[in-house]
């Protein structure tokens, strides 16, 4: 049981949290054809891009209302109107995320009025779906911003239905799950032959495939069908705490029965995963996982001289963060500093002393000392400062290659982490000298008194 | 009209911007901002530019005052190098919440600049305005005027909020803050007669000391860069420049300007982009300083050391020549570096099929089409499905632009070299021209080309024929490979 503590500084130093309208925008850009739009001045939206393409080094479709100084005091009715009727010309998406951001919350714009009114004037709009989401940049972070948005697309476009498809199962992976990860989530779903929706899935659009033709729009991803099909799944999966809002919005909605998995890295949770999935499609666990899992427990056994004891220092949001601590200190390794972005009914369930949300400046801090550093990009200068080895984790990563594939799910995702972090610990090996056998010299005191035996005597004359 | 609004209007109203020269007065009145369209609009804001343009100061702490997403979002994230403090690298912001939203920003900008002061102890605090405190009334200026009374330090407010304007209106808020609070603020410990300033230089990859050798050499002294690799207290003390160079394009020409005109520092606008730039740039400020009373031998050792450098790049270039000729570029940036780096690549014998003219003045359209001698390939805009389609086409070999086209580039699987803010090789002077050359003949001769344009075996016409001739035949010379045949 950690005990949740909150930064009390005036000024945050070395942020880990971002933005809940890119978390938002990240959402939409897991749905096909989609365009997320941000209801704010460029600048909002020119950081985001350049966040995502470093990420994911794939061209991301974003797009701003363009606000100003007057706009934002007037209200932004006109701009969000040009901007949709410039982008249904333009680039004419199927899905339109709007979300709003720090000074358009201020200003108190009422969005989903403005909307009404667009659709009245704008009647040849009619085939572009429009989801709104309120994310304002001065409350939450990236994850909070990413479960609202899946919440509004639930529950805008999500149907009640009388029919059941007992193959189809909804799948609400949280913002941690990399394109790779969402993949392996897919496989595991499709092997007891049932048929996952992934919503949103970044694994259709996010995971650099080469498509034939360019489009200003994302290409794969959720398609809307898929969307108001969900209603009619045998069951919905979340993995992450941001998922159940909308899941639970969705058995509202079409009665869909839901399970959320905290995480999925891990035996246990995975165990658990493939057991549920038997259970909905009435069939064996394949012998593949069985294998895996085998392999898993291998890998675990061969991984744990290295994780034993080691002090760990993790700074991630809270979803990812309870999923890398859960591991670590599964492989007997002791978490030294725990910090995170945003509240979550997780945290308290991190096993820590304590959580803290804060920046990388408590990071920091917390993790001299430790064996390890885990956390984004942006814990490079740390690692430097403090000569500790440093494994990346979570957007976002601008300076590696792969994010988007990097697998941390399912049986072989957790035996994949066993091995990446694993390495990291060999690598940094302590190779022994004759001094880390000396004994080490008393205090000067005792030297005082009589420096006739032993080691002691070398140490002080 | 509040202080803000009047200096975004004297900004937008810069009489030494060629744009703005070529304007009657009404027009001139009516300053240059481009509104922007909703949906379809490309670019920062003006914070972002006024960071872009001050966060190369390397010792003093960068304050970003507004919520999460403005420097969350962005921190540590650009390529400005530095020789000694890495302050600048630290991302701070007062990350706004809902409290501040509705009690106001000020306290807690102030407690944030104490804590940074506390603990950091840098020169001098920057305190970056943004769009929500500047909507909810936030007054930036009082808070940093009080706080640089009560901690004895200066504390600078750079009053560029996103929603004011684009990320070039932002650079130049950014100098403004430069003019009106640090420039002329101290002296230097001493004078030379060949101090200058270089203005509108950010040290991207260490661009800074590839050129830097070149006038220490001449003995030309660098008093202040501004402001890569920059020092607070060297920038202070830049009113005792001799003369400046002004790089990269119009950024900073409000600097350049108003420098000229309190403290009647001369400047010319040059580039070290290219060989007969970069010589042309040295001649130039050689030619100043000897007008300002600077020793007269200097024209002559400038030329000795231009004919010297001139001779060792072309020779260095010259293995590349054969390569490179007749392949075409697509170029796609803005400013100065369009002309600058077209007429280096002409140098080699490439062919530009394409150039941008987005962020360029009529000077430097001029430029572009004096060099080229033609304007039919200048574009305006390029959006990204258009430049896909040419690249897709083979309309051109390589492409030249910044990070955001990247993949533009290469989903189009054309070879593309980044030239923009966030690259990773320097290009500036005799060896930086030799450097692009050189990236360019890496992108365009890396092996992965060939590759990846090949189909898979199954999208061949008649593949599975061509499977017939794959089973192995025992003949040596086809040992350990599929034999086609």
């Amino acid at each position: 049981m950690a005990e949740v503590k909150h930064s009390k500084k005036a000024c945050a130093v070395n942020p880990l949290k971002m933005s809940q309208p890119i978390g938002a925008a990240l959402a939409f850009l897991g749905m096909d054809q989609a365009l997320p739009l941000l209801h704010g001045s460029q600048g909002c939206t020119a950081f985001g891009l350049v966040l995502f393409v470093k990420h994911f080094r794939e061209t991301i479709p974003l797009q701003t209302t363009a606000m100003n100084e007057v706009t934002t005091i007037l209200g932004g009715l006109e701009n969000v109107e040009q901007a949709l009727v410039n982008i249904h010309k333009r680039a004419a998406p199927a899905l339109v995320g709007l979300i709003s951001t720090g000074i358009t919350e201020a200003k108190g714009d009422d969005v989903d009025g403005f909307l009404q009114l667009i659709r009245q004037k704008h009647p040849e709009l009619a085939d572009m779906e429009v989801v709104f989401v309120s994310t304002p940049d001065f409350a939450g972070a990236f994850q909070d911003g990413w479960g609202k948005a899946v919440l509004r697309m639930v529950e805008t476009i999500a149907k009640p239905s009388n029919v059941r498809r007992p193959w189809q199962v909804n799948i609400l992976p949280g913002c941690h799950l990399t394109p790779g990860d969402i993949e392996e989530v897919k496989e595991m779903v499709e092997a007891f032959g049932l048929t996952p929706v992934v919503l949103p899935d970044l694994s259709g659009s996010m995971d650099g495939h080469i498509p034939e033709t360019f489009l200003p729009t994302t290409l794969g991803g959720t398609r809307l069908d898929e969307l108001r099909s969900m209603g009619e799944s045998a069951y919905t999966l979340v993995i992450g705490e941001q998922g159940r809002a909308a899941a639970a919005k969705l058995k509202d909605i079409a009665g869909v029965p839901y399970t959320v998995f905290d995480r999925l890295t891990g035996l246990k949770p995975c165990d658990d995963f493939l057991a549920l999935l038997s259970r909905i499609a009435n069939t064996e666990v394949p012998p593949r996982f069985k294998r895996q899992r085998s392999q898993l427990l291998d890998a675990m056994l061969d991984g744990h001289f290295h994780f034993g004891k080691k002090k760990v220092a993790v700074a991630a949001e809270p979803d990812l963060l309870y999923a890398l601590t859960t591991f670590l200190t599964e492989m007997g390794a002791e978490i030294q500093v725990a910090v995170t972005s945003t509240e979550s009914p997780l945290l308290n369930r991190v096993p820590a002393d304590e959580v803290l949300i804060g920046d990388l400046e408590d990071f920091e801090q917390g993790a001299v000392g430790a064996d390890l550093l885990i956390t984004h990009a942006h814990g490079r200068q740390a690692a430097a400062r403090l000569g500790i080895p440093f494994w990346r984790s979570g957007l976002p990563t601008f300076d590696r290659l792969g994010a988007a594939h990097k697998v941390s799910v399912g049986y072989r995702g957790t035996r994949n982490l066993i091995f990446e972090v694993g390495n990291v610990f060999i690598e940094n090996l302590h190779e022994a000298v004759p001094d880390d056998f000396r004994p080490t010299a008393e205090p000067a005191a005792s030297c005082g008194t009589g420096c006739a035996h032993g080691a002691a005597a070398v140490a002080c004359h | 009209m509040s202080a803000l609004k009047q200096k975004v209007a004297s900004v937008l109203e810069e009489p030494g911007c060629a744009t703005n020269q070529a304007k009657g007065e009404k027009e001139r009145k009516a300053g240059c901002k481009k509104k922007l369209t909703p949906g379809a609009a490309a670019g920062g804001c003006a914070f972002d530019g006024a960071k872009i343009a001050l966060q190369p100061i390397v010792d003093v702490a960068h304050l970003v005052h507004g919520p999460i997403a403005c420097e969350g979002n962005s921190w540590d994230s650009r390529h400005t190098l530095s020789s000694g403090s890495h302050i600048y690298r630290t991302g701070f912001t007062t990350d706004m919440n809902e409290m501040d939203v509705v009690y106001g920003g000020e306290k807690k900008l102030y407690r944030a600049i104490k804590e940074i002061i506390d603990k950091y102890d840098p020169p001098a605090v920057f305190v970056y305005q943004t769009c929500l405190p500047a909507m909810i009334g936030d007054d930036i200026e009082a808070v940093c005027k009080a706080a640089a009374a009560k901690f004895g330090k200066p504390v600078i407010p750079v009053n560029a909020p996103g929603f004011v304007g684009s990320k070039n209106l932002g650079n130049k808020l950014g100098g403004e803050a430069l003019l009106d609070y640090v420039i002329g603020t101290r002296e230097p410990e001493y004078t030379t007669p060949c101090d200058i300033n270089l203005i509108g230089e950010y040290n991207v990859v260490g661009e800074l000391w590839q050129v830097k050798p070149l006038f220490d050499e001449l003995g030309i002294r660098i008093l202040a860069t501004i402001s890569g690799d920059g020092r607070y207290a060297d920038i202070a003390t830049a009113h005792k420049a001799r003369a400046a160079i002004m790089l990269c394009s119009q950024a900073l020409i409000n600097v350049a300007r108003k420098m000229e005109e309190r403290y009647g520092i001369p400047f010319f606008e040059g580039s070290f982009y290219g060989v007969t730039d970069m010589s042309d740039a040295l001649r130039k400020i050689c030619a100043l300083l000897v007008r300002q009373g600077g020793p007269t031998d200097l024209p002559a050792r400038a030329e000795a050391l231009i004919a010297r450098e001139e001779a060792k790049a072309w020779a260095r270039l010259e293995p590349y020549k054969a390569r490179l000729k007749g392949k075409r570029v697509l170029l796609f940036t803005g400013g100065v570096k369009s002309w600058s780096v077209v007429s280096a690549l002409q140098e080699v014998g490439m062919e530009i099929v394409g150039t941008s003219m987005r962020k360029t003045t009529a000077n430097d359209r001029e430029k572009v089409k004096e060099i080229m001698g033609t304007d039919a390939h200048m574009f305006d805009e390029l959006p990204p499905r258009e430049m896909y389609r040419m690249l897709k086409d083979s309309q051109a070999d390589v492409m030249l632009s910044g990070g955001r086209s990247q993949f533009v580039a290469l989903k189009a699987k054309t070879p593309w070299v980044e030239i923009n803010q966030e690259r990773h090789h320097a290009l500036a002077g005799y060896d930086g021209i030799v450097n692009l050359v050189d990236e360019i003949d890496k992108a365009l001769t890396n092996p992965v080309w060939q590759q990846v344009r090949q189909p898979a075996p199954w999208e061949r016409p008649d593949w599975e024929q061509d499977l017939e001739g794959w089973q192995s035949c025992n003949q040596e010379e086809c040992a350990g490979e599929v034999c086609h045949g």
